[in-house]
């Protein structure tokens, strides 16, 4: 197994459960399941018993290894510079070895068929994918500047599609020159790659970036952190090198040179920073720099943010696997805790994934008279709507 | 343990409990040496009442616990020697009250030193508690029922002595509270009542399970410095830690013997952090330390040295990452000490002890002392690390700690938080009234055995 010499180097002293405040674990799946076992430790002494034959292939084992949300926390806060940065490389090449003997729990089982099948992990047809932009005057990508990448969960996610759109309708309306793939988008194989499926991942990725170059493709805005994180970081592996920004970051630059309109009243928001956004590609400034422009909008922040941003929970798979699964001490729910008792009213978030989990977790807390869950681009439409 | 198990299943939830092989394995042991010892299940519990069903059950059954906060004793305390269940605190982590005036906080026995540090910074921002240098996941109970200390304790001495008065769940069930709480709705002291707080602390979990625990806070300073006393005559060291602490104004005092950085090795280093409300003080009281030593300073035999600030800073921080990476110095991610618990006036030959030891077992050994009180007594430590995928780097390690704790006890020291072994060497040299002391409070509060078994024990 990759990465196999650094399993035995985890001392398990537990920093990687915690945001650096210490103020509560950060580490989703321990957050949920809190036996030592789903904790980053736990996954790397038990991946180790495992290779060296003390434990067995189980259901337990996949359990533990597939509810981890890819999250980062752990590579953010280990103490032990020799070897953070693998750490959820040695995770993900577990989860290989997994996929390679069939062992993965029936919902990934369940999502890779899917993928594989349908090009999406919905098992909805691919004409369906451009649904979302119908009636926008969405352009086909033929040439424009930039290509917007929307994803599985923009193109056939309820909560998605109303991101997407909303996104579309801005750069729309600001001129932005972009196109979208329609029926020709494929999905990135983001999720694919963390559930340790590389081999169908590296056919996605391939056939991808095959599609974009033959497009003529040069830029691309992606409306899913976890896109943005695969097309910049993974598929220059494979040939593939494309001009690629994260839709907050476009629209850091693009909101600066807009009139602010205010009148729309005062707005407390609070932003949950995207693992792919954030930890992963360190970029915590572009979503602030959007809402801080907005007239009305104040930011508040809550205690767990950037750096050490508690996950909604749907990283590494989880938002369509389930394997992290439900529950008071669910992320999602314990986060939306969080961001109501930060005083904000509004949620925000930049990614499709955050906003359908956090969205269904104010619903299960029964949270929606105090705050409601808004992505940064329909924010922007609420706060501009008499531009 | 199907009937065990299907019962535990009903007290706290299916997802709370386990015994799959993967938990059996992870709770069969901790970072350090001890060999695992496997649990036949894992439990965690939500709440006090929860916790005494389980142990009626466990009474009913004959069932082993083995209660459990962070795991991170090192020296295998919650490894269930005698099989039974690993009973995992941590569920049971909330912050429940904060005295501001009283300068105390009740918190649950799963609370962590970090989730306590992070909402006193927060809420109650000019207080603290005594941090231990363990990583902030590990447990405010566990560390003050074996006698912890921390960056309070020159001015506090043990976390053990900083503690107000507990909630405990006896052997049999039943629900106590120990120290003013027993009889008062405030847990200020455990004074004046007879202190039944002794019968669960020291004892490694053999007593009762702790469920809630009182203990005080101190003042947050907003300015804080550090002072680096360098001597390379290790003869002199008792003499400089008593001088330092005699001045009480120390928050916390600790010596170490550097190997690196390399100007500072051959030194015998010792650490003075203090804080203050304004400059003024802050210079006060390094002045005072200062004279305190003055003679040394005279002397030439020892001085303060300057402190770069990336040090002074990493001094200042609490708990210390850095000593978690300890765990990586021989590539391997483990490390293990023996803290010795013994008189200042034996810091020397304990030094040379440790040389002796390392020198011995053709290990390296890092070596340091925390001083409890003023100068009272101090937790002087033996670390060795090891690579725990080499079986031999292991046995190494395992053969100095044995060593250590033998070499303390002859010293006059005793090992803190020992192995089952080290009970074992420690027993020995104990006064046999005092062991059948504490094997009749035993008998009376654990009639049928199931607490912890396998510590304290003879064989």
């Amino acid at each position: 197994m990759e990465h196999a010499e650094i399993l035995h180097r985890c001392f398990r002293c537990g920093y990687c459960k915690l945001p650096g405040s210490f103020q509560d674990l950060n580490c989703p799946s321990y957050l949920k399941f809190r036996f030592e076992s789903f904790a980053p430790g736990g996954r790397m002494w038990l991946l180790r018993a495992w290779l060296e034959g003390e434990i067995e292939t189980s259901p337990r084992l996949s359990e533990i290894l597939f509810s981890c949300a890819a999250c980062g926390n752990c590579v953010e806060h280990c103490v032990f510079p020799a070897f953070k940065g693998d750490l959820l490389n040695a995770f993900t090449a577990g989860k290989e070895e997994l996929v390679d003997q069939g062992a993965v729990p029936e919902t990934v089982g369940r999502y890779l068929r899917a993928v594989h099948a349908f090009g999406n992990p919905y098992e909805l047809p691919e004409t369906d994918r451009a649904k979302w932009a119908e009636g926008l005057g969405v352009q086909r990508y033929s040439g424009q500047e930039y290509l917007l990448y929307v994803g599985c969960p923009g193109s056939y996610d309820e909560r998605g599609q109303r991101m997407a759109r909303a996104l579309a309708e801005l750069l729309l309306r600001w001129g932005v020159d972009f196109g979208i793939l329609g029926e020709e988008e494929r999905c990135d194989g983001n999720e694919v790659r963390a559930l340790g499926e590389s081999a169908l991942f590296e056919e996605l990725a391939r056939r991808n970036i095959e599609q974009f170059e033959s497009a003529g493709v040069r830029k691309i805005v992606t409306l899913s952190p976890h896109a943005y994180h695969a097309i910049k970081n993974e598929y220059p592996k494979y040939g593939g090198s494309f001009e690629t920004c994260h839709y907050s970051q476009l629209l850091a630059g693009l909101v600066e040179k807009q009139e602010p309109r205010g009148g729309n009243g005062r707005l407390r928001v609070a932003f949950h920073d995207p693992c792919y956004l954030g930890r992963h590609n360190q970029d915590y400034l572009s979503p602030r720099s959007v809402l801080d422009a907005l007239p009305g909008v104040e930011l508040v922040e809550m205690d767990r943010a950037k750096a050490d941003a508690l996950c909604c929970g749907g990283g590494g798979g989880n938002f369509f696997t389930d394997v992290l699964g439900g529950g008071a001490d669910s992320p999602s729910r314990v986060r939306v805790r969080e961001a109501a008792g930060s005083g904000a009213q509004v949620l925000a978030v930049a990614c499709p994934k955050c906003a359908r989990m956090l969205d269904d977790a104010i619903d299960a807390e029964q949270l929606s008279d105090a705050l409601r869950v808004m992505d940064l681009a329909e924010i922007i439409r609420e706060r501009c709507a008499t531009r | 343990m199907q009937d065990v198990y299907e019962a535990l299943v009903k007290i706290v939830g299916a997802e709370y409990v386990s015994r799959d092989p993967e938990e059996r394995f992870i709770y069969s042991r901790d970072p350090g040496t001890m060999e695992p010892c496997e649990p036949d299940l894992v439990v965690m519990p939500n709440s006090t009442e929860e916790v005494r069903q389980i142990v009626l059950l466990a009474n009913q059954k004959r069932v082993p616990i083995v209660p459990m906060g962070g795991g991170l004793v090192l020296s295998g305390l919650t490894r269930p020697l005698k099989g039974g269940m690993v009973l995992d605190m941590k569920r049971m982590n909330r912050i429940l009250e904060v005295d501001e005036t009283g300068r105390s906080v009740i918190v649950e026995a799963g609370a962590s030193q970090g989730m306590l540090q992070a909402h006193l910074k927060k809420h109650h921002p000019g207080l603290k508690h005594s941090i231990p240098d363990a990583p902030p996941i590990a447990t405010i109970a566990g560390n003050v029922l074996i006698h912890g200390s921390g960056h309070l304790s020159a001015a506090g001495g043990f976390h053990s002595e900083m503690l107000n008065g507990m909630e405990v769940v006896l052997p049999t069930g039943e629900i106590a509270k120990v120290g003013s709480c027993a009889t008062s709705p405030y847990w200020f002291s455990r004074a004046p009542l007879p202190d039944l707080a002794g019968l669960f602390i020291g004892w490694h979990g053999t007593t009762g399970i702790a469920t809630k625990l009182g203990i005080k806070l101190y003042p947050e300073r907003p300015l804080g410095d550090v002072g680096m006393f360098a001597t390379e005559d290790p003869e002199l060291v008792p003499g400089v830690l008593h001088q330092l602490a005699g001045v009480a104004v120390a928050e916390d005092i600790t010596a170490f013997m550097a190997n690196a950085p390399a100007w500072l090795r051959g030194f015998q280093i010792v650490n003075v952090k203090y804080g203050a409300e304004t400059k003024e003080e802050l210079r006060l009281k390094r002045d005072l330390l200062r004279e305190s030593v003055r003679r040394y300073i005279d002397d030439k035999v020892g001085g303060f040295m300057p402190l770069p600030p990336e040090m002074k800073q990493r001094f200042l921080e609490e708990p210390q990452t850095t000593l978690s990476l300890f765990a990586d110095t021989r590539e391997g991610g483990g490390f293990e000490y023996v803290g010795a618990i013994m008189p200042i006036e034996l810091f020397a030959e304990a030094y040379r002890q440790g040389l002796e030891i390392a020198e011995r077992h053709g290990v390296e050994c890092a070596t340091g002392a925390r001083i409890i009180g003023l100068g009272h007594c101090m937790m002087f430590f033996y670390g060795y690390a090891f690579n725990r995928a080499e079986p031999a780097d292991v046995k190494l390690a395992q053969e100095a700690l044995e060593d250590t704790n033998a070499t303390v006890l002859e010293m006059g020291g005793i090992p803190w938080k020992a192995e089952a072994p080290a009970q074992k060497q420690i027993i020995e040299k104990m006064d046999p009234n005092t062991f059948a002391l504490m094997n009749r409070i035993r008998e009376v509060l654990d009639p049928k055995g199931i607490m912890n078994p396998g510590n304290w024990e003879t064989d």
